[in-house]
C-alpha cells in the first residue's frame, strides 16, 4: 500500500482541545511541518503563549517553554541568548502579542533579535471568552463590546504586521490567511520562510496568520472562514510587508 | 585604631575621591575600611559627601552620624557637619572659600587655605590633595606613601607623571597646619 | 588572592560572574545601576552575555527563559523595580526554575526614595507574586559578605530549582569596602540540569522537556505544590542562617538584618560602655527565617527582650514574634521609609527601653 498521507512527526498524538473548525489546528501542522521538513527538531524550542495556544507544549513534540502572558519573545529571547544555535518560535495569539505584550514583541523586533514568531490574528480573545482584542474590528461585536467596537471609544483596530514591518530589526514580515487551501499553501511557505530566515541569522521575523474563532464569532466553521474573507482581509491585507532577504 | 571621618563639599571638588585614597590607603595597610558616599541628585551641582571609616577593628557600622573628623571643603558641609564631629574630634575648613570661623570650642579645628595651595601649584585640581596633606599630618591616620600608592592606582601607570604634584600639594597642606 | 577596594554593586556583580553566571538581563534603575554597568562590561570578555532588556517585566522574563535553557542567570533591581519582576517571580517558582534576583532595596512606598530602605522584607520572604511559593531570601551585612554569598545563592538555586534573592539595602550596592574573591570553593553537589529545553527529538536520552507552570486539573496542581510545599519544609531545616554576636548572657536581644545590623553592633558597643550587655541576632537567610537560632538565644535566663531595628514600619518584627511566640516581649525600633537610625538613637532606645 502507498503512503499518501502522514501526520507528522513534530506534533504529538495528544487531541486537540481547539474548537471544531478552528483555526490553531491549521497553524500548529504548518508549523510542524516545517520544523519537519528543514529537520531542525533537536534544536528547536517552542514558547507558548497563555491564550488559546496555551496547551501548545502539549501538542509540538518539541522542548517546550510556557511563557507568562504577553512575554514570550522575552522568554524566547533568554533562551536564544542561551543558546544561539536552538532555533527559537513564539506562537502567540492577539490578546497575547498585540495587547499585554506590545513591549515584548516591539523590541525584540527592535533588538533584532533571531527568532520566530508565528501571531494568529483572529480579532478576538478565544480562551477567555471571547472579549475584545486590539484586533477586533470596528463594529465587531464581542462580550467586552456588545454594542460593537467603537473606534471613538477604544480605537480602531492595530495592524501588527505593517507596524512592525517599519522596525530596523525586522527581517521577514509577512501576513498571510488560513481560510482557503490556496491561502494555507501561501501560509506554510510564509512560515517556511520566517524560519529560513532565522535559521540564516538575518533578524526576527514574523508571520501574521488571520485565523477565525467560529465559537466567539458565533458562526458555523464555514460561515467564519467567509466572514473572515470578507471583514478581516479588507482592513488585513494579505502580503509580504518586509523582507531584507530579497533585498539587494 | 578608630578614624571616623566625613568628607563633604561641592561636586567637583574632588571630596569622595579624597575620601577614597584614605580608604585604600587603609586597606593598604592593612586596616578594615569603609567608603560610603551620598548618593542621589544632589551629587550633580550640589554638595556631595562620603563616610570613610577606618579601623584596626572589623567595621561595625559604616553609617556614621557623629564622627572624630569632618573635612568641610565649603561653606554649606561646614553648616551642616560642624555639629558631628564628637568632642575632642578635628574639624578641617577650607580656608581659601570658606570665610566663616568655626563655633565649636570643643574640637580641634585646622584652616586650611587649599585654594591658594593649589593655585601656587599651578593646578587648581589638587585643592583636594592640599586638604588631604592636612588630614594626614593632623591624625596620622594612614602614611602619605600609601595614599600616593592609592593614588597611583586610581590614576593607572600613564598618569603617573601627576603623583609628584600630588605629592607637593599634599606637603604643602600638611606644612599649612603645622605650627 | 590581594583584597581588593569594590563597591558592593561591583563586586556583587563580579561574584556572580565567579560564580559561573554568564547571562545577565537586566533595566536601569537607582540605586544599583552599577550591576548591569558591570556586567555589561565584563560579559562579553567571558563569553557571556548582558542585555538590557526594555522593561523590568522583560528582564526577568529573559531571566525565565535562561533559566528554562539551563544556564545560570541573573537579574537584579532595586524596590519599584522589583514589583514588577513579581510576576516572572512566581513563574519561576511555579516552574521550578533556578535564577538569582538581586533587590539593592530603596524607600517606598510607590517611586518612594533612592536612599537606603528595608522596606520589601514582606515582598521577598512572603513570596512577592501570586501563589503559594517562597524564594530563598540571603541578606547580607558587608560587601564580603555579598560576594561570599553569591556563590551560594547560585549552588542553592540550583539544587531546590527555585528562584533566589539577594536582598540588600542601597547601602551594601554603594558602599565601598575591601573584598577578597576566595578561589571557588568545594560546591555542593549539583543536581544535573535534565530538565532543560535545549533541543530534543526521539533519539535523545532523556524525555522531552517542558517547563510550565500550568496545572489545570486541580489534582495536577496538588502534586505541584505539595512538592514545593516538602522542598521548603526541607529548606527550612536545613538552610537557615544567622550570625549571633554577643548573644551568650545578654540582657536584650536586638534583632536586625542587613547594615543596620551593623549600625546595632556599634549601638551594642555603646550600650557595653554604660555596663549593659546586649546581643545582635542577625538573619543571614530572611527567608527561612532562622526560628531555633533565635528561639535558643531568646530562652536564656539573662534575656529579659527582643527589639527589632528595621529601616520599616515593622516587618521582620512580625517574624521575630512568631519565633517568640509570646514568651517574652518583643519591641520596634524604627521607621518606614529611608529613615537609617545612628547608633546612638538605637542605643538610647535601647537604654530607656531597658529602665520601662
Amino acid at each position: 500500500m502507498q503512503t499518501v498521507f502522514k501526520k507528522t512527526p513534530i506534533l504529538t498524538d495528544a487531541v486537540l482541545h481547539y474548537c471544531p473548525g478552528c483555526g490553531h489546528g491549521i497553524v500548529h501542522r504548518l508549523v510542524a511541518e516545517v520544523v519537519d521538513e528543514l529537520g531542525i527538531q533537536d534544536r528547536t524550542i517552542a514558547i507558548v503563549p497563555v491564550g488559546c495556544a496555551v496547551f501548545g507544549y502539549k501538542y509540538f513534540n518539541l522542548d517546550s517553554i510556557e511563557a507568562a502572558h504577553g512575554r514570550a519573545p522575552a522568554a524566547a529571547t533568554g533562551v536564544k541568548r542561551t543558546n544561539p544555535n536552538n532555533v527559537v518560535f513564539t506562537y502567540q495569539g492577539d490578546g497575547d502579542l498585540a495587547s499585554i505584550g506590545t513591549a515584548e514583541i516591539v523590541h525584540a523586533a527592535h533588538r533584532g533579535e533571531k527568532i520566530t514568531t508565528i501571531f494568529i490574528n483572529n480579532a478576538i480573545y478565544g480562551m477567555t471568552g471571547g472579549q475584545m482584542a486590539p484586533t477586533t474590528l470596528v463594529g465587531q461585536k464581542t462580550t467586552t463590546s456588545p454594542y460593537g467596537r467603537d473606534k471613538d471609544h477604544c480605537g480602531s483596530p492595530i495592524r501588527i504586521a505593517e507596524m512592525l514591518a517599519t522596525i530596523e530589526g525586522s527581517a521577514y514580515i509577512e501576513r498571510v490567511a488560513v481560510n482557503s487551501p490556496a491561502n494555507i499553501v501561501r501560509a506554510k511557505k510564509a512560515i517556511k520562510n520566517a524560519f529560513e530566515c532565522q535559521l540564516a541569522g538575518k533578524g526576527f521575523s514574523l508571520v501574521e496568520v488571520l485565523s477565525n474563532c467560529p465559537t466567539n464569532w458565533g458562526m458555523s466553521p464555514v460561515e467564519s472562514m467567509e466572514w473572515l474573507e470578507k471583514n478581516m482581509i479588507p482592513y488585513y491585507p494579505l502580503g509580504v510587508k518586509k523582507d531584507i532577504t530579497k533585498e539587494v | 585604631m578608630l578614624w571616623t571621618n566625613i568628607f563633604a563639599g561641592f561636586g567637583g571638588q574632588g571630596v569622595l575621591l579624597i575620601g577614597q585614597l584614605l580608604a585604600y590607603a587603609g586597606m593598604y595597610e592593612g586596616k578594615n575600611v569603609s567608603w560610603l558616599p551620598s548618593y542621589g541628585p544632589e551629587m550633580r551641582g550640589g554638595t556631595a559627601n562620603c563616610s570613610v571609616v577606618v579601623s584596626d577593628e572589623p567595621v561595625a557600622s559604616p553609617v556614621i552620624n557623629k564622627c572624630d573628623c569632618v573635612i568641610a571643603m565649603n561653606r554649606p558641609s561646614l553648616d551642616k557637619f560642624e555639629q558631628n564631629v564628637l568632642p575632642g574630634g578635628k574639624l578641617f575648613i577650607n580656608s581659601s572659600i570658606i570665610d566663616k570661623k568655626a563655633t565649636r570650642t570643643d574640637i580641634d579645628v585646622y584652616y586650611v587655605p587649599c585654594n591658594e595651595i593649589a593655585d601656587k601649584l599651578n593646578n587648581p585640581k589638587v585643592a583636594n590633595m592640599a586638604m588631604l596633606g592636612a588630614y594626614l599630618e593632623a591624625t596620622k591616620a594612614v602614611q602619605t606613601k600609601s595614599v600616593l600608592d592609592a593614588l597611583l592606582y586610581k590614576l593607572g601607570e600613564k598618569k603617573a607623571a601627576l603623583i609628584p604634584l600630588n605629592e607637593e600639594a599634599i606637603e604643602a597642606g600638611a606644612a599649612s597646619i603645622r605650627k | 588572592m590581594a583584597k581588593k577596594l569594590m563597591k558592593g554593586c561591583e563586586a556583587v556583580a563580579e561574584a556572580a560572574i565567579q560564580a559561573g553566571c554568564h547571562y545577565f538581563f537586566g533595566y536601569p534603575i537607582t540605586p544599583q545601576n552599577d550591576i548591569p554597568e558591570y556586567m555589561a562590561r565584563r560579559l562579553p570578555q567571558v563569553g557571556g552575555c548582558f542585555l538590557q532588556a526594555e522593561s523590568e517585566v522583560a528582564a526577568i522574563n529573559m531571566v525565565y527563559g535562561a533559566a528554562a535553557a539551563g544556564a545560570r542567570c541573573m537579574t537584579s533591581s532595586s524596590s519599584p523595580g522589583i514589583s514588577l519582576k513579581q510576576e516572572g517571580m512566581t513563574y519561576l517558582a511555579g516552574a521550578e526554575l533556578p535564577c538569582v534576583v538581586v533587590n539593592m532595596v530603596r524607600g517606598g512606598p510607590g517611586l518612594g526614595s533612592i536612599q537606603p530602605s528595608q522596606g520589601d522584607y514582606f515582598q521577598a520572604t512572603r513570596g512577592g507574586g501570586h501563589g503559594d511559593y517562597h524564594p530563598i531570601v540571603l541578606a547580607p551585612a558587608s560587601v564580603q559578605e555579598t560576594v561570599d554569598l553569591m556563590q551560594d545563592a547560585f549552588d542553592l538555586a540550583d539544587i531546590y530549582r527555585t528562584p533566589v534573592m539577594i536582598l540588600a539595602d542601597g547601602i551594601i550596592g554603594q558602599i565601598m569596602e575591601p573584598v577578597e574573591f576566595h578561589e571557588k570553593k568545594e560546591t555542593r553537589e549539583l543536581p544535573a540540569k535534565d530538565w532543560a529545553a535545549t533541543g530534543w527529538s526521539p533519539a535523545s536520552n532523556r524525555p522531552r522537556a517542558i517547563v510550565n507552570s500550568l496545572y489545570i486539573e486541580v489534582e495536577e496542581l496538588q502534586e505541584l505544590n505539595d512538592r514545593l510545599q516538602a522542598r521548603y519544609q526541607h529548606i527550612r531545616e536545613n538552610e537557615s542562617r544567622a550570625e549571633l554576636y554577643n548573644t551568650e548572657g545578654a540582657e536584650i536581644i536586638v534583632c536586625a538584618y542587613g547594615t543596620v545590623a551593623r549600625i546595632c553592633k556599634a549601638a551594642i558597643g555603646l550600650c557595653a560602655k554604660q555596663g549593659v550587655k546586649v546581643g545582635l541576632f542577625r538573619p543571614i537567610t530572611a527567608w527561612p527565617f532562622p526560628e531555633k537560632q533565635l528561639a535558643k538565644a531568646m530562652a536564656q535566663d539573662s534575656v529579659k527582650k527582643a527589639i527589632a531595628v528595621e529601616i520599616s514600619a515593622g516587618q521582620m518584627l512580625e517574624d521575630v514574634k512568631l519565633t517568640v511566640n509570646g514568651t517574652k516581649p518583643v519591641e520596634f525600633y524604627g521607621k518606614p521609609g529611608s529613615y537609617t537610625p545612628t547608633a546612638e538613637e538605637i542605643a538610647e532606645y535601647i537604654m530607656k527601653s531597658r529602665e520601662a
